[in-house]
């Protein structure tokens, strides 16, 4: 079995949010980037259990420039047989989607392996993008899978308030919810054996911008907050009703 | 013309549908076009949608439907587009919205942008704003192709009635059969709104050391008619159910009032909660840093401040 995990690189999550001058662009000084938590913790553990189980190869995926290559060799650290970096800035979903799906086009797998989002601009595009473009089943949100056959995959999936099961059949895309696997640290091992493994630098497809960013703002400042005795709650109730109006 | 494609459950409308009519309503109206819907199978008040501005309502129906599944919704909802010629195509930002946007997008080659969460400003340009990094940032994205696709975060704007009910028209398009087949879906029991549509959220964190303290939870949520969520670790030891945890790995939700009860307010479970309108924050602990985020703080021992806050509430009703 051939299986693909995409893998993304975000802002730590405790990190303090700055722009550059005009807005356009986070300010990186001072920020640990990390593997987007969705694709390192779920995602990519869980195609490697899939392969311990079945057999095949676990590639890893990643759109990005060669700075970021420290995430892909945590990846093969983890356990991942072999990398590909397509080697341009991520720009945007659909920009993203679109290198991926088209070198998914020239090198067939059977399972594509996304997170369920990146964690700094939540977009949950790309997984979709890339399933039209090679006009593969999607499977969001999946929050457990079991490989029932070599082919047949039985999912669940997050909906409003609950779950949905699922049966599909090879080649899908399904992108990663918590519950779908357990985090892996990488150990000595690992990270030893990760150096010696391919990491192939594959040239960027061109394509033109569909959308893009004017500009960041941060969030108005909030009201300082107002403490309440907590002998009187009968005064929070009547706050809640008569100044918020939410009760 | 803007079409909404308008999510339903067990034959009828979602309250992200409506959102999301009244959404492409307003849109529609700053751009001088018309505000359409479409319903994907029998839906009973798909005419309601009218009062929220859509001037018509679009009907496909087909045994494609029955359940959800990516590739027939999304080619269904592209063909409708490019039929009606819409120029914006406007979806919930819900599990099947998500599902879906990247999807009709591609079909459309069509700019899109998720979760916004204000009306687009459409002078010259379109450009529309969400939330990034983790709540700590807007973004305006400007989309600069002929046709647009968003996904409208729940609860983010306020819902009218401006018009009357709208009548069915059914529309004659191929409809796929679906690759995947469903076997169960496990819906939780519950006179609730689901967490990413409720109004009011009570929150409970480790603070409450235990599963066996969660009636304190509940009978506060109870007397609110708010649903009941959860901090991570909670979910994590199994105290409460994975659906109710909220945060950067769990829901994000901007209810009306969240009550964050025994939580310290890590930016991890900020990310999903801050957006909510008040924010009432009960914790023990004067330095947690949730209060920075609250509008309203009580410093207490939550097993002897919840209680009287549920009384009190219990008796403002009466
Ligand atoms: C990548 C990543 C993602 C994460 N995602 C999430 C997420 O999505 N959601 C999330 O919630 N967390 C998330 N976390 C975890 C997060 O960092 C915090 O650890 C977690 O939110 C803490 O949960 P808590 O507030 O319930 O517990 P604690 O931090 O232990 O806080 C308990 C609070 O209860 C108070 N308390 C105790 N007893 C009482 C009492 N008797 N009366 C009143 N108050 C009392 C304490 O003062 C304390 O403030 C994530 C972490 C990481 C690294
Ligand atoms: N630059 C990238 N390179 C490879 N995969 C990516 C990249 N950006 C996003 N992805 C994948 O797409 C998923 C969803 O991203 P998004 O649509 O941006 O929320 C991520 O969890 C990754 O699996």
């Amino acid at each position: 079995m051939k299986l693909l995990v995409c893998i993304s690189k975000t802002p730590d999550t405790t990190a303090k949010i700055a722009f550059n001058g005009d807005n356009t662009k986070l300010e990186t000084a001072g920020i640990t980037f990390i593997m987007n938590p969705y694709d390192e913790w779920y995602a990519l553990v869980k195609a490697i259990e899939i392969q311990e189980k079945w057999g095949g190869t676990v590639s890893v995926l990643h759109v990005g420039p060669a700075e970021n290559d420290s995430i892909i060799r945590k990846a093969l650290a983890i356990g991942a047989s072999d990398a590909y970096r397509i080697d341009t800035e991520a720009m945007s979903a659909d920009q993203v989607a679109f290198q991926v799906a088209s070198f998914i086009q020239q090198n067939p797998f059977d399972i594509i392996f996304t997170g369920k989002e990146t964690i700094d601009y939540n977009g949950a595009e790309v997984g979709g993008r890339i399933a039209a473009q090679i006009d593969f089943p999607f499977i969001s949100f999946a929050s457990h899978m079991d490989m029932v056959s070599e082919n047949t995959a039985i999912v669940k999936r997050e909906i409003e308030g609950g779950t949905e099961t699922i049966k599909v059949q090879t080649p899908f895309v399904i992108s990663a919810a918590k519950g779908m696997a357990e985090q892996r640290i990488p150990n000595m091992k690992g990270i030893m054996t990760a150096k010696s493994k391919s990491l192939q630098v594959i040239p960027a497809t061109s394509y033109n911008e569909k959308v893009k960013v004017v500009e960041h703002e941060l969030p108005p400042a909030k009201k300082a907050v107002q403490y309440i005795d907590p002998d009187n709650m009968a005064e929070l109730a009547r706050l809640l009703r008569e100044e918020a109006k939410v009760i | 013309m803007v079409l909404v494609f308008v999510e339903t459950e067990s034959g009828r409308v979602r309250k992200a549908g409506f959102e999301a009519v009244h959404f492409g309503y307003l849109t529609a109206q700053k751009m001088g076009l018309s505000c359409q819907a479409l319903v994907l199978g029998e839906v009973s008040d798909a005419p309601l949608l009218g009062l929220y501005g859509a001037s018509s309502v679009h009907q496909i129906v087909s045994s494609g439907f029955n359940h959800f599944d990516n590739q027939v919704y999304g080619d269904a909802i592209s063909k409708a587009a490019l039929k009606l010629a819409a120029s914006v195509v406007v979806l919930s930002h819900s599990s099947n919205g998500k599902s879906l946007i990247g999807n009709i997008a591609y079909h459309l080659a069509a700019g899109s942008v998720s979760a916004v969460t204000d009306i687009p400003e459409t002078e010259n340009r379109f450009i529309v704003k969400k939330g990034v990094y983790s709540s700590k940032a807007l973004v305006k994205m400007e989309i600069n192709t002929p046709v647009k696709v968003i996904s409208v975060q729940g609860n983010s704007i306020q819902t009218s009635v401006v018009g009357t009910e709208a009548s069915l028209q059914s529309l004659d398009i191929d409809v796929l059969q679906p690759k995947t087949e469903l076997i169960s879906v496990d819906k939780l029991k519950s006179n609730v709104a689901p967490l990413p549509e409720a109004e009011r959220v009570v929150s409970g964190g480790r603070g409450l050391k235990g599963p066996e303290n969660w009636a304190i939870v509940e009978d506060l949520a109870n007397v609110l008619h708010a649903t009941t969520a959860c901090s991570r670790p909670v979910a994590d030891s199994d105290w409460r159910p994975h659906h109710e945890h909220v945060g950067q790995t769990g829901i994000a939700i901007r209810p009306n009032l969240y009550i964050a009860i025994g939580i310290s307010g890590a930016i991890q479970h900020l990310a999903g909660v801050n957006n909510s309108k008040t924010i009432v924050v009960i914790n023990k602990d004067p330095e947690a840093p949730f209060f920075k985020a609250a509008n309203y703080g009580v410093v207490g021992d939550l097993f002897e401040v919840v209680p009287r806050l549920t009384a009190a509430i219990k008796s403002l009703s009466q």
